[in-house]
């Protein structure tokens, strides 16, 4: 009896989640199709043919790579170092305080206060540093400096997401113990959270700085200092050579930097 | 308990009190100390010292960052609006499609690169591939697309895919690797097939964190699709660049503001579907 | 010498965590409350140093009314009220020595604090107080690698180096296995002779309770329910504070319960 009464109404139910979902996929595959549509709209498909040629054309000039070049890297190398660290350092010196404004159990003011510093984060997050670098570079001129401060820009919200995050996870118990002795409002900070989140603190400046070894390769393409101008310029004078040197020694320095960043990393959890 | 305290310790004590006490030092070494910290102060300033400000420019500039500050308050979204709005269907065309295709192919490139369920050449080669995209920044790889494709959004598109395999397959890839054992090889006890295992024994555990993963990742796409303009391969950054270029602030803040936006929706759709899904 | 007034705390969730409790305990006297979980026993000694803020009542240190301090002369105030808790509560990432100090942070200013030179009077009396308790080889260990005992050593340094006149003390046996316990209580106890301090401790073991102390509260639902010596405590208080017969309906309850899981 039971199953009989419930039988339909399952089935009924199970149609029309059926028909839901294939109305769903339906819409989706739509989507898609109107999205490739529009791609294919706006692409000369002659060149798109003539691509394997275009292609096997770029790689014959680009090989072997110009490494005579290699003297005149050394220095935007060295640049590119210092954008990503001293953007770094600069970054996670703005996060800080804006992590303690953020994180729930820190902030001095969950109404006024919390709102502003999580639209900080959200508004540096969201825009990429070389759009960052962009806009200084409207404002400042071009060079190291636009590159450093767009990373800094850039890396606040990420840093100080993450450790306001950590801020939020500690153990309140260790805070309430510092309270208790009679501690004032810092020392209660610099005794009870700060070396609670130090590790966490220490893993997110080594991780956002191995990414940060990414993003300043490529800011000289808009012209923020680093390795990415001379890039630009290889690639304004069609010298491929060049192109595929820069292109060796960036995949280098990615390679590297995620390795130091492993391994510090994993000496600090 | 309290011998040992009194007869051992004791002396100590004598010693230590009246001494002043140092916090431990983070590395024991003294040399290793000293020669991290120098080598530290060294690289800062060596570091500080090439890095070239030009003061007065930057003091110049001022007066255009306080303007562009203030183009924030009175973003101009009318005198563009085509051009906005043309960038920002392709962005977003851009970032649907690539993402599409994307999550399709590093779905196979994700099974083939977790070690328990793939045989080793298999494995060997979905690894380089993944190794490959991840290394290469997108700007690159467009750059690079656009060279051979020309300029447009399909090298736009094909820039985000082949992005979106090297970080989806990865993550997916260690999800498989960790997934729990049990259950695939309680199917695989039953007789099933290679397919089938993987229909009843890896998909029901990966797909909750494939969908997850996969939003993400959109949300990544189309923040990177707001920059491939640049470099040509489509997108509204090629209006931003524009905006820049001409000095139009209030524009290039209509366009930050409209990326902000819904990048914000994009993360609080995101973590709606996330909660569903887990 | 501590006194508290019709003490009453009602938690946002409306749960009357303390209903007008009123205690006098005279300067030296160690005391134990007991209770069940979620009689109110922590709340009431949080409330003394307002780590919870009361809702209504007074909490009398001495001749100063804590209840209505503002935020500095209550830091004052609690530097006379030392704690020790039950988890422990060290910061585990800092040394045994840094553990013992931060008692001292209500004596002592930012800067001494935060660059860890404290004046050397405290610095030997931390050393002082480490060897009473047997730790003094231990004072540049980390403290997450100390045994729980260890810990809970270091956690009553900690209270002792504030100077203080009363001790709150917060399950301190709940996380130590059985003899480890003992010591920890016999200790607590003789440190408070020698120093002449009262104490308030929060203890679940009754047995444990009874062989230190002078004086047992029993606390139920927020009200003090049994107030006097140890050996006063008879089967039927035990019965009246406990409620035994509550505890073993919920506990066939959840036999129930599984029974049902069981069979699905």
């Amino acid at each position: 009896m039971i199953e009989n009464a419930n039988g339909p109404i399952w089935r009924l139910r199970n149609r029309r989640e059926t028909l839901t979902r294939w109305f769903v996929w339906l819409l989706g595959i739509a989507i898609f199709l109107w999205c490739w549509q529009q791609i294919s709209d706006a692409t000369t498909w002659f060149f798109v043919w003539d691509a394997p040629n275009i292609a096997s054309d770029i790689l014959g000039r680009a090989t072997p790579p110009r490494w005579s070049y290699m003297d005149n890297l050394w220095v935007p190398i060295w640049d590119t170092l210092n954008i990503a660290t001293l953007g770094t350092i600069g970054a996670l010196i703005l996060a800080v305080p804006i992590a303690f404004l953020a994180a729930r159990n820190t902030t001095p003011s969950t109404l006024f206060i919390r709102p502003v510093a999580l639209l900080i984060i959200v508004a540096t997050r969201s825009i990429n540093s070389l759009i960052w670098a962009l806009l200084l570079i409207a404002i400042i001129g071009p060079g190291v400096f636009a590159g450093i401060v767009a990373i800094a820009i850039r890396s606040i919200g990420f840093c100080a997401k993450l450790l306001y995050e950590a801020i939020e996870e500690i153990d309140q118990s260790q805070v309430e113990a510092v309270t208790a002795t009679g501690a004032s409002r810092w020392q209660i900070m610099v005794y009870g959270i700060v070396p609670q989140i130090m590790p966490a603190f220490a893993g997110i400046a080594v991780f956002r700085w191995d990414i940060n070894i990414r993003e300043s390769t490529v800011l000289g393409l808009v012209g923020a200092g680093g390795i990415g101008l001379q890039l630009q310029a290889s690639l304004n004078t069609l010298a491929w050579p060049q192109v595929s040197l820069i292109l060796l020694v960036i995949l280098a320095a990615v390679v590297i930097s995620e390795w130091v960043s492993a391994k510090v990393r994993g000496a600090i959890i | 308990m309290s011998a040992y305290a009194k007869g051992e310790t004791h002396r100590t004590l004598d010693d230590l009190l009246g001494t002043r006490w140092r916090r431990p030092p983070l590395v024991q070494r003294a040399w290793l100390r000293w020669v991290l910290l120098v080598g530290l102060v060294v690289y800062l300033v060596a570091a500080i010292s090439t890095v070239e400000v030009n003061w007065s420019r930057v003091y110049e500039g001022l007066d255009r960052g306080g303007a562009f500050v203030m183009a924030f308050a009175q973003p101009d979204f009318v005198s563009r609006a085509d051009a906005i709005w043309n960038g920002m269907v392709e962005s977003i065309v851009m970032t649907v499609a690539s993402s599409v295709v994307g999550i399709l192919i590093s779905i196979p490139i994700a099974l083939g690169a977790a070690r328990n369920i793939a045989p080793l050449p298999v494995y060997l080669v979905c690894r380089g591939i993944i190794a490959v995209s991840r290394a290469l920044q997108e700007i690159i790889v467009a750059i690079l697309l656009v060279a051979i494709f020309g300029f447009g959004p399909l090298a736009g598109f094909l820039t985000l895919s082949f992005a979106t395999i090297g970080f989806l397959s990865k993550l997916l890839a260690e999800d498989i690797e960790s997934m729990d054992r049990s259950q695939a090889e309680a199917v695989r006890a039953t007789g099933a097939r290679w397919s089938q295992c993987i229909e009843y024994g890896v998909k029901p555990q990966v797909i909750p964190r494939l969908i997850g993963l996969s939003i993400y990742r959109v949300d990544i796409n189309f923040r990177e699709s707001a920059i491939l303009g640049l470099v040509g391969a489509g997108g509204i950054g090629a209006t931003l660049n524009t905006a820049f270029d001409r000095y139009e602030y209030d524009t290039a803040a209509a366009i930050l503001l409209i990326i902000i936006v819904i990048v914000m929706a994009l993360e609080y759709l995101s973590g709606l579907i996330r909660a569903r899904v887990q | 010498m501590l006194r508290l007034d019709a003490l009453t705390k009602t938690y946002k969730t409306g749960d009357q965590a303390l209903k007008a409790v009123t205690l006098d305990v005279p300067a030296g006297q160690v005391l134990a409350l007991i209770g069940p979980s979620g009689a109110g026993k922590s709340t009431l000694i949080r409330c003394i140093n307002r780590l919870v803020q009361p809702t209504s009542g007074q909490v009398t240190l001495g001749d100063v009314d804590v209840t209505r301090l503002g935020s500095g002369a209550l830091r004052r105030e609690r530097r006379r009220m030392g704690m020790i808790f039950q988890e422990y509560a060290l910061v585990e990432r800092l040394t045994v020595m840094e553990n013992v100090l931060s008692g001292r942070l209500g004596y002592v200013g930012f800067w001494r604090a935060l660059t860890r030179r404290f004046p050397q009077k405290d610095v030997d009396e931390a050393f002082r107080l480490l060897d009473r308790v047997g730790l003094v080889h231990m004072a540049d260990k980390r403290a997450d690698q100390l045994s729980g005992g260890q810990r809970q050593r270091v956690g009553i340094c900690r209270a002792l180096i504030q100077d203080p006149a009363l001790l709150l003390v917060d399950e301190p046996t709940a996380s130590l296995d059985p003899k480890t316990s003992r010591q920890i209580m016999r200790l607590i106890c003789e440190l408070c002779a020698e120093r002449g301090l009262a104490a308030i401790i929060n203890i679940h073991d009754v047995a444990l309770a009874q062989m230190f102390v002078a004086r047992v509260i029993g606390l139920r639902f927020g009200e003090i329910v049994y107030d006097g010596a140890p050996d006063g405590l008879t089967p039927g208080t035990l019965n009246e504070i406990y409620g035994e017969e509550d505890w073993e309906a919920t506990i066939e309850k959840v036999d129930e319960d599984e029974a049902i899981e069981a069979a699905e």
